[in-house]
């Protein structure tokens, strides 16, 4: 059975690979699989995936989270501080001390207190957002590069890392050959974007990064595989359940709030650590929610949430490398959702043959069309297709199901 | 027998009362210490600090200032409430407000009317573009179940990227050679008069007047009744006939109108127009704390946001002496934390205690057989 | 007799001890005495039934067994050991297990998952999942249940979500399982199943309790019957020694309480006719199927049914909360096309099943609730009349006699009592032409329960039709002029209640005539 599900997977991406392949040619549009392209979006990709992650612990364990832009901007100010004053690693490690702050306070007001989640979440994100304010007053203003709404520039930045003999980069004074990059620079048919896509994962890559990606496996193994895990999802999925077996419920809820916070703080802190060299006011620029927006989108599940991730950091990132190749993506939309289309109506799947010929129809119209996307309008992507997922998935996402909804030991249910 | 009922009723609703009040005076204290010790550890004197705020905030000229920017705040608060009061939670009403100020302010540009019906048009497409804008959160709501916080927080950021892609590509003003960063000017006939000159706009009668409404409409008319009834249980609403879809698409569409008025005493009463940077922003978030600090009542939300005006106002004058002027949002931020906590806490005791209470109370009304 | 055929291995070590002995217990609460002075006694490996009406006091008891409440008086032995369970973990440690009504399961977890919660299997707080598997399949087939145990609850029936419930409470390792109406929820060859493997655990061993009301599957299943009627135990008897004629007597009783004849006489016009009324379901069988009936002015029909045979829909229906096919008359006009609001407004008023639900908003005030579904009567104009409303709701207090020290405290601070009869006050200071009643009279206490009757027998002989659902025979024999009897969706009888006695109808209500 898993040898099927393998083969089907490969041949998944092996379509998927030949129709971008296909479309980079046709179009012209390198950026689609370039290098730059993809170590932009693994970038982009990094704090959206924390965030999302950071959602995935707190709903687990059955407390919504709309404070994680909050936590996050915690995170951004705490790093950076911590990084300017003792370095980048300890900076990170700020980051997380930050965000968990800013999970603890969650967690007292919603766990110990029985508060709205919502209405805390907001108040965090209101909270996080001034009080860095006032501790920029208090620590950047007259500093050198500093500045109510900006921290100085830290010194010293994380180590990269390049794969040697595969993507380049330098090893005690030796220079590795860079066999990805002039694979890439052939433009073979599949090849040439195989080269492309293993070398922007490749090259250059933040050792912040690698920790986001191992976060995923780490955090599906204990939620799956441990009994903490198990505890920790029985406590959002059925409380009552839970506590009539013995398990502490509401402890369980601090845990999982303190790693929410964790990770949700590690995502500022990529921001404002590996991203960019210091604190900015406004950093965060709502990462939290799209964040929020990829948990659902990934159905509450950590490779999915992987998946939404890379999905909204790629669309970013080919904005910001080459916005002039968005109308190649209209193409390769309609081809791929061509190919859906296609096997929805051999596998006879109604409801994916309506869906996947809509999509297919709007991007071909899109794509004929429009020139140039305004850069105003991408900006809300990643919101938009939530909702659309919302709208149209309904029966298929899996929330916890009791994720929002308070809960108070010992009282008769 | 009668006497005794309504000497027990008035005990009841007044102690009602002053728990309330008392309850949020203490939380508001208590915020006001640890904002204290927050200072301390940062090294700054919170006796200074807070004597400043008084010091200045307590001048006629500050009290102006206050209402001036109280005004907003009642608004988005109101409209929070209003969902708040169907257990909706409009966490919209800034994309809302942002979606109205700029298709009222580029329509206000194109009408000519005398100079009440001009104001009042631009009001009225403000409340309905604000209500459109809410009704996509209902529509999602009642056809597919979409949770509005989730739906609302979206649109925001929809709202934000679409009124930027509007803007610029169909109502900024370009009669300057493009350096303009706003809509036209609304004409004289459509500004709203000041009430003191350049302190003060008329908006801030129109937001007393929408918080009066506000009562009457939600506190004592049947359909406001229906829509509280509808917030306090669902199941029991629709058992007695209150149809709940209805409920949910006229709450939200009152609150996006109202959400619709948040950014007109800037639009029509201070800048006459609509620009991304002369339109203030974050009022939608600053209402949820105002309606939370106002208990979702009419007159505590006025109280809350004169309350969070008045801190605002003090702000510049802190920065003059050396204690970083956010401080004031932080305290804003802190109050209503802990006035949501010490409510919870104290109505749960309350509530406890009257159960109690009438439990003992000797049977007042006889039982007729 | 099937269950003689499956006969019990007796461990002869522990022969002769009682598994579980309850000596007196008795358990009141406020204004009710739930048990007086039961005593029990329940041989290893055996299926010990315990039948008695809804509101007998089964419940309770088993509650104190599992440690849920304690007895006033009385004691509990376990294997011939005096103890006191102060919860529920100290029960399950002595060895018992409890499968409720209501299931305890997380809907989106696995079936492994809900199966060892709370002690799991680990090495170094890594599930063994491996080991945990093969403990649950072993355990399955011991008692012959066949269940993948990698899909979440949610895609389960309801038969199985039940064995899933009883191989949680086994990998427990209890050896006295407690059963609370098992079969309530599952169709007939659930019900086969769920005895088979049943009788697979007795022969492993294992103790079973099992409480029912329904009396051919308790003597087809039960090695021992122990009948309870309002709150005491009425004998204990063995399956062969009676049938079920003899054990629904014993659990209702021969002589019910006379409610008084009535002096006026049921009306000419018909106020509400239903025809051919079916409720269409979604992806189950429709609860409620082809029902006909025709209620007279000043007439009370009752029906009477176990709880679950589409009883609830049945009300939903005529109060217009459900998609139905057919029709519905008020007062001969058409009403199937109206909403809630427009029935209401016809003259139909209902009494809910659950007041907490589906009545009251716990958290307004008296007059809020008692204005709520009246408000277009208690308004001025757009505007709610706040003093009409008020002294309306006075009139509510006085003219029903709930205990409250006025109209503004808020709904949750009334006793259960005051609360159902500020409901059906609610509904009934209207003066409804149709009133449905559901369940009028659970959960309150007998003064409580004797005010709601006089009320609802007083507007009758104003005029009042009533559609009175119970449970409760007593009330229903006492009350109606004619009873109709559901089951599975339909209606199984008409019958008069004059002739009619709980034999009779209980034979309808279980559909064995």
């Amino acid at each position: 059975m898993t040898q099927s599900k393998n083969l089907r997977l490969f041949v998944l991406i092996s379509v998927a690979l030949a129709i971008i392949s296909t479309v980079r040619l046709w179009t012209d549009q390198d950026a689609l699989t370039s290098s730059d392209t993809i170590g932009t979006a693994l970038r982009l990709t990094v704090p959206i995936l924390l965030a999302g992650m950071a959602g995935l612990w707190a709903e687990r364990c059955g407390v919504l989270n709309i404070g994680i832009e909050g936590m996050m901007i915690f995170g951004t100010w705490f790093g950076a501080w911590g990084a300017w004053q003792f370095g980048p690693w300890a900076g990170l490690l700020f980051a997380i001390l930050g965000g968990m702050f800013g999970g603890l306070v969650h967690a007292v007001a919603t766990v110990r207190f029985n508060i709205d989640q919502v209405i805390s979440g907001v108040v965090i994100n209101l909270f996080a957002y001034f009080g860095v304010r006032y501790l920029s007053e208090l620590v950047y203003v007259g500093k050198k590069g500093g500045g109510i709404s900006q921290s100085p520039p830290q010194k010293s930045a994380l180590p990269k890392f390049n794969l040697p003999v595969l993507s380049g980069g330098e090893i005690a004074g030796w220079k590795s050959p860079d066999l990805l990059g002039w694979l890439e620079s052939q433009r073979w048919f599949i090849l040439g974007d195989l080269g492309g896509i293993a070398r922007g994962l490749t090259h250059s890559i933040s050792w912040a990064t690698v920790i986001a990606i191992i976060v995923v496996p780490v955090s599906a193994w204990v939620l799956w595989r441990t009994r903490f895990g198990l505890r920790l999802r029985s406590s959002g999925e059925s409380p009552v359940a839970a506590e009539s077996l013995g398990i502490k419920v509401n402890r369980l809820r601090y845990y999982g709030l303190l790693i929410s916070g964790g990770l949700a703080g590690l995502a500022g802190g990529t921001l404002s650590i590996v991203a960019s060299s210091y604190y900015r006011q406004g950093q965060t620029a709502g990462r939290g929610f799209i964040g929020l927006a990829t948990m659902i989108f990934g159905n509450w599940r950590p490779s999915g949430i992987l998946t939404g991730a890379m999905l909204f950091g790629y669309a970013e990132g080919i904005k910001l490398v080459a916005s002039d190749s968005i109308t190649a993506l209209f193409l390769l939309i309609a081809s791929m959702s061509g190919a859906f289309l296609i096997y929805a109506i051999i596998r006879r799947k109604h409801s994916q043959v309506l869906v996947t010929l809509c999509a297919f129809l709007l991007s071909t119209v899109a794509y004929r069309t429009i020139d140039t996307v305004p850069e105003s309008l991408t900006q809300s992507l990643p919101y938009v297709v939530t909702l659309i997922v919302l709208a149209t998935a309904t029966q298929r996402l899996r929330p916890p199901a009791m994720a929002g909804v308070p809960f108070r030991p010992g009282e008769p249910h | 027998m009668n006497q005794q009922l309504s000497s027990t009723r008035d005990f009841d609703s007044m102690r009602k009362s002053l728990n309330t009040l008392g309850s949020s005076v203490a939380a508001i204290i208590l915020a006001l210490v640890i904002c204290g010790v927050l200072l301390l550890i940062t090294g700054k004197n919170p006796l200074m600090a807070y004597g400043k705020i008084l010091e200045t905030g307590l001048t006629s000229e500050k009290f102006l200032e206050m209402l001036k920017r109280a005004t907003p705040l009642i608004f988005s608060a109101i409209a929070v409430s209003i969902g708040f009061k169907m257990n909706l939670f409009n966490i919209g009403v800034e994309g809302q407000y942002l979606f109205a100020a700029l298709i009222a302010a580029e329509m206000g540009t194109h009408v000519s009317l005398p100079a009440p019906l001009h104001v009042l048009s631009i009001l009225i497409v403000a409340m309905v573009s604000g209500a459109a804008w809410a009704s996509i959160a209902a529509i999602l709501k009642i056809t597919r179940g979409i949770n509005e916080v989730i739906s609302t927080i979206m649109l925001n950021y929809i709202a934000l990227s679409f009124i930027q892609w509007i803007f610029e590509t169909f109502f900024r003003d370009n009669s300057d050679g493009g350096l303009n960063v706003k809509t036209t000017e609304i004409a004289p006939s459509g500004r709203m008069p000041d009430l003191v000159n350049d302190r003060l706009n008329g908006m801030f009668i129109v937001a007393l007047f929408v918080a009066f409404l506000y009562w009457v409409i939600v506190f004592r008319s049947r359909f406001g009744f229906q829509l509280r009834a509808s917030g306090l249980n669902p199941i029991a609403a629709r058992t007695a006939g209150i149809p709940a879809n209805r409920m949910i698409l006229f709450a939200l569409l009152l609150s996006g109108a109202v959400a619709g008025l948040v950014a007109m005493p800037s639009v029509i009463g201070d800048v006459y127009a609509y620009g991304p940077s002369s339109t203030p922003t974050q009022f939608g978030f600053a209402g949820i704390t105002v309606a939370l600090l106002g208990r979702n009542h009419p007159f505590g939300i006025i109280v809350a946001a004169m309350l969070f005006g008045f801190l605002d106002s003090t702000s510049a004058v802190l920065q003059l002496s050396e204690i970083p002027s956010s401080i004031v949002k932080v305290i804003q931020a802190i109050i209503v934390l802990v006035v949501v906590i010490v409510n919870e806490a104290s109505s749960r005791r309350f509530n406890r205690k009257i159960a109690e209470q009438a439990a003992l109370t000797p049977k007042s009304l006889d039982v007729k057989p | 007799m099937q269950s003689g055929s499956v006969k019990p291995k007796l461990n002869s070590a522990t022969d002769g001890v009682r598994v579980v002995e309850l000596t007196n217990i008795s358990k009141s609460f406020p204004g009710v005495i739930a048990n007086r002075d039961i005593s029990l006694e329940i041989d290893r490996a055996t299926i010990h039934a315990i039948v008695g009406e809804n509101g007998a006091g089964k419940s309770t008891l088993m509650k104190i067994l599992y440690g849920l409440h304690q007895p006033d008086s009385g004691t509990i032995a376990i294997n011939g050991v005096i103890t006191q369970f102060k919860s529920p973990s100290e029960a399950m440690s002595a060895g018992i297990g409890m499968v409720h009504q209501h299931f305890m399961l997380a809907d989106n977890l696995t079936v492994l998952e809900n199966i060892i919660l709370g002690s799991e299997p680990t090495k170094y707080g890594v599930l063994s999942l491996g080991d945990a598997r093969k403990r649950v399949k072993d355990l399955a087939t011991s008692i012959g249940v066949e269940i993948d145990l990698d899909l979440p609850i949610s895609d389960l029936g309801v038969g199985q979500r039940q064995r899933v419930e009883i191989l949680k409470v086994l990998f427990r390792g209890a050896e006295i399982l407690v059963l609370d109406e098992p079969t309530a929820v599952l169709v007939p060859q659930e019900v086969d199943e769920l005895f088979t493997n049943l009788r697979k655990l007795v022969a492993n061993g294992t103790t079973i309790l099992f409480i029912s009301h329904k009396l051919d599957e308790v003597l087809s299943i039960s090695d021992q019957i122990t009948v309870i009627r309002q709150g005491s135990t009425v004998a204990t008897v063995s399956p062969k020694s009676v049938d079920r004629l003899k054990l629904a007597e014993l659990m209702v009783g021969s002589d019910l309480p006379s409610h008084g004849e009535r002096t006026t006489k049921v009306g000419e016009k018909i106020q509400l006719s239903a025809r051919n009324l079916t409720v269409v379901a979604k992806a189950r069988k429709n609860p409620v199927r082809n029902v006909s009936f025709d209620i007279f002015e000043s007439e009370i029909i009752g029906v009477a049914g176990v709880d679950g045979n589409g009883q609830f829909e049945l009300c939903e229906a005529l109060l217009g909360l459900v998609d139905i096919q057919g029709t519905v008359e008020i007062a001969g006009k058409d009403a199937s096309n109206l909403n809630v609001r427009e029935r209401l407004d016809q003259g139909m008023a209902y009494i809910p099943f659950d007041r907490h639900r589906e009545g009251l908003m716990l958290a307004a005030s008296l007059w809020e609730n008692g204005l709520l579904g009246h408000e277009s009567t208690l308004s001025r104009g757009p505007m709610i009349d706040v003093k009409a409303a008020q002294k309306s709701c006075r009139e509510i207090i006085e003219r029903f006699g709930v205990m409250t020290p006025s109209e503004l405290v808020p709904a949750f601070v009334l006793s259960g009592g005051n609360q159902q009869k500020l409901v059906v006050g609610r509904n009934l200071a209207t003066t409804p032409k149709v009133l449905i009643a559901a369940h009028p009279t659970r959960g309150i206490d007998v003064g409580a329960q004797a005010a709601v009757w006089e009320e609802i027998r007083r507007s009758r002989d104003a005029g009042m039709s009533v559609l009175l659902v119970s449970a409760d025979l007593e009330e229903v024999l006492g009350l109606s002029d004619r009873i109709l009897v559901m089951f599975d969706g339909e209606i199984s009888a008409e019958l008069d209640p004059k002739s009619a006695t709980p034999q009779i109808l209980g034979k309808y209500m279980t559909g064995t005539q």
